[in-house]
């Protein structure tokens, strides 16, 4: 219904446009000079149709709901229901019109249902009739102004800029949207639980809530010592650590290879291939890991007589710096070809051999670009999810030894939210105020080296 | 002192060839990485495209059925085959007791009545006569077949038994096992049983995904690149807007999920575990790479372009939409395809907001309930089936050849534009 209801108002979209530029022409050829090209008079037209659609549905999409919702249970208002108990019967009610209903059916919910349908059909035919009036009334008082010959185009590119500025206010509400999404919760999270014994805690174990019986009242004492987040933090960065240890010597030193010694032929095969690495889905790479790095680690500590897990951070931390090489070493290679060239030509005049001027001079000079581009590998080992999800342990251990596993921020988030989730537990809450501390310790990661990456560009622009 | 210039130098020569070595060695690292896990992947892969059948002879037997005379089209649909179906396995081995009789019956799928009745649905003369039947091997005897079972091991450890095994060999010598190409890894959706499991509902939802995908991020990054490099002031704000954009390409995923499951399910109420909710989380994701790549091949377009249009008296606006955005576009696509092989291969979004759930149904629209390819690898690399291993490496292989076209096309799109803007 809605569909056809749309399609038709963009075909009455169209034939506004033809006809505001039929009228054009028509003015034309009573040898009057058109304000702007023929096309606005129509786009002019077209728009004042779509305006007052575009206005009317939104509006109808906020608020029909809402406005049924209070006139279904207005029936039950003096009955003394709770308000979940209302919600519930809410459901019911939309269920039951639906005929998805399989529980029993009482003559109210019955009666309810009825009106339901019939408060919806009113609603629809209304937004029919109230949409094509408005449109009506808007496209003629519109027809009315490009008669007497106004201006179209300025009021069209005013619209059309308007557009592109709400378009370019995409970003900025996605952030908003994030961190709406995170702060409720985690505010939540931090009544029950003190923000003290989260950041200091050493224990983790959110299962523990799993036991609650959902009738019982919350007892914060009961998650003392649950979300400690000390172990997970502790976790994340190791992980991170061992993965920037694969990551850094690799890929800086193929980035220095590429940019300095590679021929143009190697460097066109070679920096595609590479680049492949970092093309490759996460959840590929914690496949790798958890089939065949994982054991093949704990097979070969067993030969040599020590304790691998096949859960050890140091598969899942291994795997995960092989997918940020190919970051390290792209971003690398950019930063020491745009050291500019008088620099080595002044070593070499020097007599310094090759890797002198690169250790002594160009990568000194790199060096604030360089650091910012460890600092995004490290941002994006942080925030890796599948390859910990797969390969790293799920329980919380305090261990800095890289053989035993871990449990990581995004790792822990997976766990908590997988399957269904009540919104308002403390374990689910939990979750969000990780996620809350890895967008602002990313956040923080990603302001940092942008801002030293522009200042590098800059100072060699 | 010659002699200790000398030694200087060649220490220096020598540092110098180390120097070198040590970056030949870390591209060569990287290079040995990538081969390993191609290898990898495609040695425990490609033997999922194949699939086990074992032939039984197979007695339409109308009493057993429970079928009259003459029976209808529908008396065939609803016949009886439990019957006739572990009668013809139990046949195999004439002298079986109860529980070799049900060993016999675990040699094949769990579905294998289906395909008596689906036989005898295409061929309703059967009935009454004998008939050899392909059925589809479970997929332990699948994977013995295949040779990535190993029989040595002791029996209680093992999925199929010494006596399964006799069997099995038995009909292999006497040519009654063969291995087609497995169309049911294409059309089938997923499902609990690793020899019929498929990848089409998956499949299904990440297209639905893409698609939700770029229908949002593709016109709203298109306009916001527009505005931003066209049309803004350089201002506080405009610098905001930049740094926010940044940032978003930088923020993990998984934040995004958190985002979708927050907002998108939690206050908008809309429908769980469906590609539309993972569709719209994933353009959120993709919005800044097709903004960033927008925007720099709106800045690749050389200023003559937009001199000369002025020149002629088009508005800044004509001058845009008329010359700079059209020249533009295969930059703007090429940096598109990219963003969305990227979503493609996304995985904890999806899982956050319930696309992990079990589909056993392909799924029609995007309201439906589905999973996604990277999702599906995720359901099956936690699976201890030994079946599922390979199907894992096999649907890796699927989603990798996705990407490696759409990258491909990318590149094809960005080659001819910087040939042209070379022209111009």
């Amino acid at each position: 219904m809605n569909l056809i209801l749309f399609i038709f108002i963009v075909l009455l979209g169209f034939t506004s446009y033809y006809f505001g530029r039929k009228k054009a022409y028509t003015i034309q050829s009573t040898k009057k000079r058109l304000t702007a090209l023929p096309q606005f008079y129509g786009y002019y037209l077209a728009i004042w149709c779509a305006i007052p659609a575009f206005i009317i549905f939104s509006l109808w999409a906020i608020f029909e709901p809402t406005i049924v919702k209070l006139l279904i249970l207005s029936d039950y208002s003096n009955q003394g229901y709770l308000d979940d108990e209302l919600n519930l019967i809410y459901e019911k009610t939309k269920a039951l019109s639906r005929g998805q209903f399989t529980g029993e059916i009482t003559p109210f919910i019955d009666a309810s249902a009825e009106k339901y349908l019939s408060l919806r059909s009113i609603a629809q035919s209304s937004k029919v009739v109230i949409v094509l009036s408005a449109i009506i009334a808007s496209v003629a008082y519109a027809y009315k102004r490009i008669s007497s010959n106004s201006r179209t185009r300025e009021p069209v590119e005013k619209f059309l800029n308007a557009v592109l500025f709400t378009a370019s206010l995409a970003a900025i509400l996605t952030t908003v949207g994030i961190v709406f999404s995170l702060i409720f919760q985690t505010i939540d999270f931090f009544k029950v639980i003190p923000l003290f014994d989260f950041v200091f805690g050493t224990h983790w174990y959110p299962a523990k809530a799993f036991v609650r019986d959902s009738s019982e009242a919350l007892d914060p004492t009961m998650y003392s010592d649950t979300f400690g987040a000390v172990p997970i933090f502790a976790g994340t960065f190791f992980i991170a650590f061992i993965a920037m240890c694969v990551a850094i010597p690799i890929g800086l030193m193929s980035g220095i290879y590429l940019a300095e010694y590679a021929s143009a032929k190697v460097r066109q095969y070679a920096k595609p291939l590479i680049e492949i690495l970092a093309g490759i889905p996460t959840v590929v790479y914690g496949f790798f890991a958890a089939l065949t790095v994982g054991p093949f680690l704990k097979e070969l500590g067993t030969s040599m007589g020590l304790e691998v897990s096949a859960e050890s951070a140091l598969a899942a931390g291994g795997v995960m710096g092989i997918m940020i090489i190919p970051f390290i070493s792209s971003l690398s290679d950019d930063v020491i070809t745009s050291v500019p060239q008088s620099l080595r030509d002044g070593s070499y005049a020097m007599g310094a051999t090759k890797s002198e001027t690169i250790k002594r001079v160009i990568f000194p000079a790199a060096l604030p670009g360089i650091v910012g581009s460890i600092l995004l590998g490290v941002s994006r080992a942080i925030g890796e999810t599948m390859i910990v999800v797969m390969a790293s342990g799920l329980a919380a251990n305090l261990t800095l030894n890289p053989l035993e596993s871990t449990s990581t921020i995004t790792a822990q988030i997976v766990v908590i939210l997988i399957g269904d989730q009540a919104f308002g537990d403390p374990k689910t809450q939990a979750a969000f105020a990780l996620g809350m501390s890895l967008f602002l310790v990313t956040l923080c990661l990603n302001i940092v080296a942008l801002r030293v990456v522009k200042k590098y560009r800059e100072k060699y622009e | 002192m010659n002699k200790n210039k000398e030694q200087l130098l060649n220490k220096r020569y020598k540092a110098e060839q180390r120097f070198r070595l040590y970056g030949q060695s870390a591209i060569f690292m990287a290079l040995l990485f990538l081969t390993i896990f191609i290898f990898k992947i495609f040695s425990t892969g490609y033997s999922a495209f194949q699939k086990t059948w074992l032939i039984v002879p197979v007695t339409f037997d109308p009493e057993l059925m429970m079928l009259e005379q003459n029976p209808s089209k529908e008396d065939i649909q609803d016949a009886d085959y439990y019957d006739i179906a572990l009668k013809s396995m139990a046949d195999l081995d004439l002298n079986a007791n109860e529980d070799q009789e049900n060993e016999l019956k675990r040699m094949v799928s769990y579905f294998f009545e289906k395909e008596i009745k689906n036989e005898l649905l295409n061929d309703p003369n059967l009935i009454g006569k004998t008939k050899e039947v392909y059925l589809t091997a479970s997929d332990d005897l699948d994977q013995v077949f295949k040779g990535n079972y190993p029989r040595d091991l002791p029996e209680d450890q093992r999925r199929v038994s010494d006596y399964q095994l006799k069997i099995f060999d038995q009909l292999v010598v006497n040519g009654k096992v063969e291995s087609k190409f497995n169309i049911s890894f294409f059309t089938n959706a997923d499902s609990r049983e690793a020899e019929l499991a498929g990848i089409a509902s998956s499949f299904m939802g990440s297209i639905f995904s893409i698609l939700v995908c770029l229908m949002i991020a593709f016109p709203v990054a298109v306009l916001a690149a527009i505005y931003l490099e066209e049309f803004a002031p350089k201002n506080r704000f405009t610098d905001f807007i930049e740094v926010n954009i940044n940032n978003l390409a930088a923020v993990p995923s998984i934040v995004f999920g958190l985002l979708g499951l927050g907002v998108l399910l939690a206050i908008f109420q809309l429908p769980r575990s469906t590609p539309l909710v993972g569709g719209i989380t994933l353009s959120l994701m993709t919005l800044p790479t097709i903004i960033i790549a927008a925007r720099a091949s709106l800045k690749a377009v050389p200023p003559s372009i937009r001199e000369a249009a002025l020149a002629m008296g088009a508005s800044r606006m004509q001058t845009t939409m008329h010359h700079t955005v059209p020249l533009s576009m295969p930059g703007t696509l090429s940096g598109t395809i990219i963003g969305l092989a990227q979503a493609l291969g996304e995985t904890a979004p999806l899982i956050l907001i319930g696309m992990v759930a079990f589909v056993n149904t392909i799924p029609g629209s995007p309201m439906d309930p589905a999973a996604s390819l990277p999702v599906q690898i995720y359901i099956w690399a936690e699976s201890a089936e030994r079946g599922f291993v390979e199907k894992v490496s096999a649907c890796i292989m699927v989603l990798l050849g996705f990407l490696i076209t759409m990258n491909l096309f990318a590149q094809i799109i960005r080659h001819k534009f910087e040939k042209k803007m070379e022209l111009k």
